[in-house]
């Protein structure tokens, strides 16, 4: 199918920056007016994503080029299944947190909430860019600019604790995207072009250990932001951030903006044909299995709720980089779905963590007693969710757990279906405390009754979580995630689904 | 025709006149002085790009002076380089007077001020005709002067720290003349020309001569210590401290100055395969800077004073400069003269920055920055955006040279020196990054009352900013002068 030029994936980024601007023009005293930007935009931003999805989903492209960069390599941008599917769930998750946004900071009073809204807009703009990149290097811009806008999400609070916090975000993922540019530099000298192939573009160049060595950096540099143990560091430090911040973080952009990276690179700049030439998929299903089983160990040591579920991203996230490593169709669908599922769960388990957090003031799981029947709707979303990222059916987790295992067989490696399994039993392990202690056990005397929080932070928590049977129930319906997910294997594998 | 024959002259001489006229006018007029040096600047900007773009259709200007032809007359050769600094000199100059216009009434007596733009215009002079002479005497001579308004623009407040950094850097730059004119006079003795063009093709069969090769030695030690590589960089830190802020954005323009110099003697006087190949100077030119990359990084960790900490970042990022066109490659020389212009934007933007804080809360300490950004959000808001640019994060201009440093050291097959430029950027978002963590997030020991500062420092403050991204983008704008410079100097 023919490509088609449209100013479109530009204005989606615009879009979204436009808003940055707005933001910080209309300040904290016309805040009102300040959250109609936030939220127009992303609604804006979302229909423009929507209205790319048709084509996108039967096989076409959108392009937008502008000037070039280097020799070769321009600042285009072009919108093809895989970047339909990372940014049609970012934008759909900014509504959703901006929503939540609202609702949790206006409720604790925060401060800086110009800064934190502006911050959280240009995030949103990278990750739509990150997603749009049609080479790698208009990917790199992006995905510094993510690393430098989040900063200041992190560094919310101002405390110590926080700045501590952001100075190791710094430190990991700046010296992380060294790594990405030496990778960079060395795929543009091998090949003169950074342009993101189907088919991948390394083939035929250079050595099998320069491409082994460049691999390598390619994995810790986006492997950092992806979280993989042990360069996973950053992330449970951060948790330290306003919950919706965790939110982004955990679902919206950050990690899966690493997710997305490292997916490209394999995918689209190594191929599918020379990663197996290479023999370079298992090592990193490895390291994926071992990240799995240790961050799950690690999820099951803290009583923090909010820390708890970090290392539970932590683990989540190697399935997709597990999924993708196995070079199958099967695993690396399951591996891509895993991308919208883990976020439409995380999210909600993040949301219910600030409401409790909000409502009643909690962050450990020893505290929460009874919370289940004093904040019921909360609770069973997180319930939900919680059941969900165990794989239980019909959650959107099974899903995943289901494409995995497959692809696993498929790849002759039975190893893994043992990995997944393990980590199901340690998913309900962790997540087993949280909920029995909000349901089996009695409220502390004087705990307010009926304490939902408020419509703007239900709202969001009911929907995702809905989200999630939904994907989980119908996962074939047309539209959904898993038949994008087999579109983009479609195309970087031939098809077999 | 006529005129835009004699282009590559007027583009010095209206500097130097006005440099001239500036003694009087400031005896009778003191109020006009700086309109006056912003005239000349301006007109010389717009002479400086009407010459670049007569470069770039024409290819190279020869200017003989007074008529007499080369090797005995005088010789003006507009190369693409030359042009090309001749606009980023220009530019850089041009904002400096601007932003001097209020910046020096607090820092200078009014005595002093038409001293100031005296000195300034005949800095400007000097280097750009440094960076475009064909005559290997007269870019000595264009050095001197040169040299000689930085010692005394170093020590124009007439304090007692800003005198000794003069004189240290005096000291320090007569021992580099006296290097050069060394040099100069082995390399006259030995082929009989000063002529940069004629010594070109008179000196190959005079490679295997000691004194030729002492020649070499003498110059490249003396344009190092005008440099400012390390390890000769000492003067570099006092000088940038001690004077006005204004002063250390017209001496990156001079230590880039002292870097084309370089690229002239390695490539317009010797040959490029003579200083690539038979005797390893770029590549031993690029192992110095990278060790100057590292320590200088270092250095300006440990600093708390704002222009002692920039100016270390100055001694690090000209070592860049040394680094790309010690790669030796057409990539590495290009991505090396990008860094000059990026550099001089960028720092020139921080210097202005560190200035306009220091002329309104009168500190240089930066811990006691705290809470400057939310009182001066625009100031705060450049310094932010070229500190990224310092530190390389795309789509800045910094990114660009760095990328290209790096991808010129990888194709070259150093992939030492690119990861040397890839840890640097890793040591400069340390010390960057704390700055600007201090000024957004950091809490004021006392309240004072300060706002933002007074437009004409904004004006340049904003338009540096804002070149950061025009040239990060616009990457193609400097490389479409760049490319040909690189080939004319390979001989591609």
């Amino acid at each position: 199918m023919e490509p088609v030029y449209s100013i479109r994936p530009a204005l989606a980024i615009a879009i979204s920056l436009t808003c940055a601007g707005l933001i910080g023009l209309t300040g904290k005293r016309h805040r009102n007016f300040r959250e109609f930007w936030t939220l127009s935009a992303a609604v804006s931003k979302y229909i423009i994503v929507i209205s790319m999805f048709p084509l996108v989903y039967h096989g076409g492209e959108y392009i937008f080029s502008t000037f070039e960069i280097i020799p070769g390599v321009g600042f285009d941008l072009r919108v093809d299944a895989f970047s339909m599917f990372f940014s049609f769930l970012s934008s759909f998750l900014w509504i959703v947190t901006s929503v939540y946004s609202i609702g949790y900071m206006r409720s604790l009073h925060e401060h800086s909430q110009t800064r934190y809204y502006l911050s959280f807009a240009v995030c949103v703009a990278s990750t739509i860019g990150i997603a749009f990149a049609d080479n790698l290097f208009t990917l790199f811009i992006f995905y510094e600019m993510l690393t430098i806008a989040t900063y200041p999400l992190i560094i919310h609070e101002e405390t110590p604790e926080a700045m501590a916090a952001g100075r190791k975000y710094l430190i990991y993922l700046l010296g992380a995207s060294l790594f990405i540019l030496l990778g960079m530099v060395i795929t543009y000298s091998l090949t003169g072009t950074l342009t993101f192939s189907n088919s991948g573009i390394l083939a035929g160049h250079g050595t099998p250990e320069t491409l082994k060595t460049l691999f390598v950096l390619f994995v810790i540099g986006f492997g950092t932001k992806a979280a993989i143990m042990p360069l996973h560091g950053w992330l449970p430090s951060a948790m330290v951030a306003p919950t919706p911040v965790s939110a982004l973080l955990h679902a919206v952009a950050v990690v899966k903006a690493g997710v997305f990276g490292l997916i490209r690179v394999i995918y689209f700049i190594y191929g599918t044909d020379l990663m197996r030439e290479l023999g370079l998929g298992l090592p990193l299903a490895i390291a994926a299995s071992i990240t799995i089983i240790v961050a799950s160990l690690f999820a099951l040591a803290q009583d923090n709720l909010k820390l708890r579920l970090a290392y539970s991203t932590v683990s989540q996230l190697s399935y997709i980089i597990l999924g993708v490593a196995l070079l199958t169709p099967s695993a690396a669908t399951g591996g891509i779905i895993h991308i919208a599922n883990q976020a439409f769960m995380k999210i909600t388990l993040f949301f219910c963590a600030g409401a409790i957090f909000v409502q009643t003031g909690k962050k450990n799981i020893s505290e929460m007693h009874g919370i289940g029947k004093t904040m019921p709707l909360t609770m069973i979303c997180f319930a939900i969710c919680a059941m969900g990222m165990a794989g239980v059916p019909p959650m959107a987790g099974f899903i995943t757990k289901w494409y995995l295992c497959l692809g696993a067989l498929e790849a002759g490696q039975p190893i893994f279906v043992a990995v997944l399994l393990t980590s199901a039993l340690l998913n309900i392990a962790y997540f087993f405390p949280p909920i029995y202690n909000a349901f089996f056990m009695e409220p502390e005397k004087g705990a307010k009754k009926d304490n939902d929080p408020t419509w703007w932070l239900l709202l969001p928590i009911v929907l995702c979580a809905l989200a999630s049977i939904f994907l989980g129930l119908i996962p074939r319906a047309p539209f959904t995630p898993l038949r994008l997910a087999s579109v983009v294997v479609e195309q970087i594998m031939g098809g077999l689904l | 025709m006529n005129v835009l024959f004699h282009l590559p002259i007027i583009v010095i001489l209206i500097p130097l006149t006005a440099a001239y006229l500036m003694p009087l006018v400031g005896h009778k007029w003191k109020k006009w002085c700086n309109s006056l040096a912003v005239v000349a600047l301006a007109l010389s900007f717009v002479a400086s790009l009407v010459l670049a773009r007569l470069v770039l259709v024409n290819g190279p200007m020869h200017y003989y002076m007074a008529g007499f032809m080369p090797p005995w007359g005088i010789e003006l050769v507009v190369d693409y380089l030359g042009a090309y600094m001749c606009v980023v000199i220009s530019f850089i100059t041009l904002l400096v007077a601007l932003y001097s216009k209020e910046y020096i009434t607090k820092e200078l007596s009014e005595q002093r001020r038409p001293q100031y733009y005296t000195l300034l215009l005949l800095l400007t002079g000097s280097m750009m005709g440094a960076s475009i002479t064909g005559d290997l005497f007269n870019l000595f001579v264009c050095f001197e002067i040169l040299s000689i308004s930085s010692y005394a623009l170093v020590s124009i407040s007439g304090e007692g720290k800003a005198l000794l950094a003069g004189y240290k850097y005096l000291l320090i730059g007569a021992i580099a003349s006296s290097f050069l004119l060394l040099g100069i006079g082995h390399l006259y003795i030995s082929t009989g020309t000063l002529n940069m063009a004629d010594m070109f093709v008179r000196l190959p069969p005079l490679y295997s001569s000691w004194t030729v090769l002492a020649a070499l030695a003498l110059l490249i030690v003396g344009l190092s210590i005008k440099t400012a590589l390390f390890p000769l960089h000492v003067w570099l830190p006092d000088a940038y401290t001690n004077a006005p802020c204004s002063v250390p954005v017209l001496s990156t323009l001079v230590i880039k100055v002292g870097a084309v110099a370089i690229i002239r003697l390695l490539f317009n006087i010797f040959q490029p395969s003579f200083v690539i190949n038979t005797i390893p100077m770029t590549a031993a030119l690029s192992y110095i800077a990278a060790i100057a990359i590292i320590v200088a990084s270092l250095f300006a960790i440990s600093q708390t004073d704002i222009k002692r900490m920039l100016a270390y970042s100055s001694v690090c990022h000209v070592a860049y400069v040394i680094l790309g066109i010690g790669v030796g490659t057409e990539l590495g020389l290009t991505g090396g003269m990008l860094h000059i212009i990026n550099h001089a934007v960028t720092k020139g933007c921080l210097f202005f920055c560190a200035g306009a804080i220091i002329y309104k809360t009168g500190t240089r300490n930066i811990r006691e920055f705290g809470g400057l950004g939310r009182k001066m959000p625009v100031t705060m808001g450049a310094f932010t955006l070229a500190a990224l640019s310092m530190v390389g994060i795309p789509p800045t201009n910094g990114f660009m040279s760095k990328f290209y440093i790096a991808l010129a050291a990888m194709t070259a097959g150093r992939p030492e020196c690119a990861i040397v430029i890839l840890l640097s950027s890793l040591l400069n978002a340390i010390y960057f990054i704390r700055v600007i963590n201090i000024t957004y997030f950091g809490i004021p020991e006392e309240e004072i009352e300060i706002d933002e500062a007074p437009p004409t420092m904004l004006y340049p403050i904003v338009m540096l900013a804002a070149c950061c991204l025009i040239l990060g983008f616009g990457v193609e704008l400097p490389l479409t002068i760049l490319r040909p410079a690189a080939q004319v100097l390979l001989g591609v």
